[in-house]
């Protein structure tokens, strides 16, 4: 079960390092967002400090909705998603493999530049591991969700729109608690109600959005 | 082995076949005729549970495959239409994930020795032929001689007169060693089918 899942995620991160503009696409949206905001803003540090949880979280989302489209419409169209469907292994595990391929490439870069990205911002020292350890609890939730919307409107004309339509409103919890969580430690409070909240939603999605992911899959491939 | 009872197709509001039964043992060729158009890829992905039928059912072993589903895919190969190639991957790399996919171990010896059976180079599918690309997919066939379900969608499309006489060797083989082997082609073909399901009829 472990060998097949294994093969999905090698086999992704292959093509995406074969494709690395791709990759380097959602990531350099990322930071062109998240640098303009100072830019556009001004330098006021208060300001900028204050605002710096919200605009990375929200450029963090952004950026993973971006590469959502493509999670399983290249499959879709060579044809090898009609073989992943006949493979030995139940679906519900190649839909987490690849749900955690888009993570490995969409994600978690995203997680170790945010660091680099808070600089702009000014961001107290102390809040940093606050910031990378949300986003490396929340994004993983974004790319199973998400995975789920990809799957539903494969195949479907201006599915990009709708897809983001079915899937912002079920962003939207983790956006509050991620960015929710940042402010919190800024305001000198315990921050870790919101990252196990966050933990749970990971948990969660985890559990159930794989399958959920497996019966869209099937619903769109008839 | 595989057993289809009255089944039904419509696609889009049209009929494409209706009441159509068969049962296939070990050691038989099905081969699905009919014009553009008139469900056999439908029929094929019908019987390897990508899509289900309006109405009937499709039985392996007299179990629903609906109710299977892997159990079921690990015993069958099906080559669609589509390529279902990476285009980034190599014809090697490519046939080892879906060897692995399928759940079946092979040995990195006989992946080479199935893409030189096929005469195929170490380059990205991308860089390939149409025709060579085919090459890649059908190599598969040359590893999975333990599966005994083939569902073959077209296989000699695009094929130049050796690959062709290549896949016609590889169904026989398989029939004659007790394999099913269900298969769509508008070419003429050397291969004997012991039945022949006729959806224009």
């Amino acid at each position: 079960m472990l060998e097949a899942a294994r093969c999905i995620v090698v086999r992704d991160l292959l093509v995406a390092w074969r494709r690395r503009s791709d990759v380097a696409t959602t990531l350099l949206f990322f930071v062109i967002v998240t640098s303009l905001f100072p830019l556009g803003i001004g330098a006021e540090p208060d300001l900028l400090r204050s605002i710096a949880p919200g605009v990375i979280w929200v450029a963090a989302l952004l950026s993973c909705m971006l590469s959502l489209g493509r999670l399983f419409a290249a499959d879709h169209a060579d044809g090898t998603l009609e073989q992943l469907l006949l493979s030995s292994e139940p679906l519900g595990v190649i839909a987490a493999a690849k749900a955690l391929a888009h993570w490995l490439v969409s994600g978690l870069p995203l997680v170790l530049i945010a660091p680099l990205i808070a600089l702009q911002y000014d961001l107290a020292a102390p809040l940093y591991p606050v910031l990378a350890l949300s986003l490396l609890l929340g994004t993983p939730v974004l790319s199973l969700i998400g995975a789920i919307g990809a799957a539903l409107t494969l195949g479907l004309r201006g599915g990009g729109v709708l897809l983001s339509l079915l899937v912002l409103p079920l962003y939207v919890p983790v956006l509050i608690m991620g960015a929710g969580s940042v402010d919190m430690a800024a305001a000198g409070l315990a921050a870790d109600g919101q990252l196990l909240l966050l933990a749970a939603l990971l948990v969660v999605a985890a559990a159930f959005a794989p399958w959920a992911i497996a019966a869209a899959l099937r619903i769109s491939m008839e | 082995m595989l057993e289809a009872v009255d089944l039904a197709c419509e696609r889009g509001g049209r009929s494409l076949f209706r009441g159509l039964s068969f049962a296939l043992r070990g050691g038989e060729l099905l081969r699905v005729a009919g014009p553009n158009g008139s469900g056999k890829t439908s029929l094929l992905r019908i019987l390897c549970g990508l899509l289900p039928p309006t109405t009937g059912a499709v039985r392996w072993e007299g179990t629903e495959v609906r109710r299977l589903r892997e159990e079921y895919s690990k015993q069958l190969v099906y080559i669609g239409h589509a390529a279902a190639v990476k285009d980034d991957l190599t014809a090697a790399e490519n046939l080892r994930i879906a060897c692995t996919l399928a759940g079946h171990r092979v040995s990195p010896r006989r992946i080479q020795q199935a893409l030189d059976s096929f005469e195929l180079a170490d380059l990205p599918v991308k860089r390939l032929s149409q025709g060579q690309r085919r090459r890649a997919v059908l190599a598969r066939l040359v590893v999975s001689d333990s599966l005994p379900l083939w569902l073959l969608d077209e296989p000699y499309a695009a094929l130049d007169a050796a690959a062709g006489r290549l896949v016609e060797e590889l169904i026989d083989g398989h029939v004659a060693r007790g394999g099913a082997v269900v298969f769509t082609t508008h070419q003429d073909t050397r291969v004997r089918a012991s039945r022949v399901i006729d959806l224009d009829a």
